[in-house]
């Protein structure tokens, strides 16, 4: 191929390094870390080489749902500060090269876990990248003020999917370790759009914040966090888990409800002044983690 | 660096992590086929 023809960056083959960026690979810990804990915390455990490749699966899932969300938002991600340096809208890839990639690695992951684990595995992850991808991503996101409460659905799957991995069958704690992320996702995301909210703005997404206001946004943040920890004691109180769990969910979750009191009486609309929502959302990973980490160890202080 | 020699760079470069993600693919099926197997006994 002649030298001349090689004008623009998209030109060059990929490096590996925006391969991996594609996949959003920051996200994909809390992704990982929590479809471990589903697969950790079941009765019965897999052999170690079938928990493993459920996990990359999980893993590998995620990151077709990174990629394809990069390819589908490269126009939106080019007007917004925080994500106009990924491969895409800085032209070190091409889209079409994006997309191929996410849609492959969407159909590896789905096949080789239904073929390590079973088939409802393979289907609830196939279920959660085409939630993620189509209802969130294409159809709530640039849609509706809502998109984050439906599409958090798409992030609560795999602690669901590692659960079944291991078990082969749906019950009662996974479903409400669903409901936890489902419950958490609106306050951990509201709070970090009210402090980069201007990027929202500029990029046209219908984010609480650009739409409903700073004041509202607030409100609903601590409205959303009363059921969410409802939801993170309900595993104790419905007796699926033990006294170790039900007392660090409590003291986490209260200190969740603390923070997000914090950001309601918080009135200041400049992003500098938003301690108190830069707080609550750094919090909300910890709590996140911290939630998941006791439910694991609870449940091997009971077996 | 020449444009040309960039782009050898990256496709060698690729080739290889390409070459060690699908050895390590090979021995994953292996070991999956074994835990398989052991289940089904």
């Amino acid at each position: 191929m002649p030298a001349i023809e090689l004008t623009t960056p998209a030109a060059l083959p990929a490096d590996w390094r925006d391969i991996l960026a594609l996949t959003k690979p920051r996200v994909m810990y809390l992704v990982v870390f929590t479809g471990l804990c589903g697969l950790l915390a079941a009765p019965a455990m897999p052999p170690f080489v079938l928990g493993f490749t459920a996990i990359l699966c999980i893993a590998l899932g995620a990151g077709a749902c990174g990629a394809l969300n990069q390819w589908y938002e490269a126009d939106l991600d080019a007007k917004m500060r925080r994500t106009a340096k990924r491969p895409l809208p800085a032209g070190r890839m091409d889209r079409q090269s994006a997309l191929h990639f996410g849609v492959g690695l969407a159909f590896f992951s789905v096949l080789l876990m239904g073929l390590a684990t079973n088939w409802l595995a393979a289907g609830l992850l196939a279920v959660s990248i085409l939630f993620y991808v189509l209802i969130y991503t294409v159809w709530l996101k640039p849609r509706t003020v809502q998109n984050i409460v439906i599409g958090g659905a798409a992030g609560a799957f795999p602690p669901l999917i590692g659960w079944v991995a291991a078990t082969g069958h749906m019950s009662a704690l996974p479903l409400l370790l669903f409901a936890i992320i489902f419950l958490w996702t609106p306050p951990h995301f509201w709070a970090l759009s009210l402090f980069v909210r201007s990027d929202y703005a500029a990029a046209g997404i219908p984010m609480l914040p650009v739409v409903a206001g700073v004041e509202n946004t607030r409100r609903q943040i601590f409205i959303y966090s009363l059921p969410m920890a409802a939801a993170a004691v309900a595993p104790w109180l419905l007796g699926l888990t033990g006294p170790v769990y039900g007392a660090c969910a409590a003291v986490l979750s209260f200190v969740f409800l603390v923070l997000a009191g914090r950001v309601l009486a918080n009135r200041a609309t400049e992003p500098a002044q938003m301690a108190p929502e830069k707080k609550l959302f750094a919090y909300s990973v910890f709590y996140l983690f911290a939630l998941f980490a006791v439910l694991v160890a609870d449940r091997w202080l009971a077996s | 660096m020449k444009l040309e020699e960039e782009v050898v760079r990256r496709q060698r470069e690729r080739a290889r992590i390409v070459g060690w993600l699908l050895g390590a693919f090979v021995v994953l099926v292996f070991f999956i086929t074994i835990a398989k197997t052991r289940m089904n006994w």
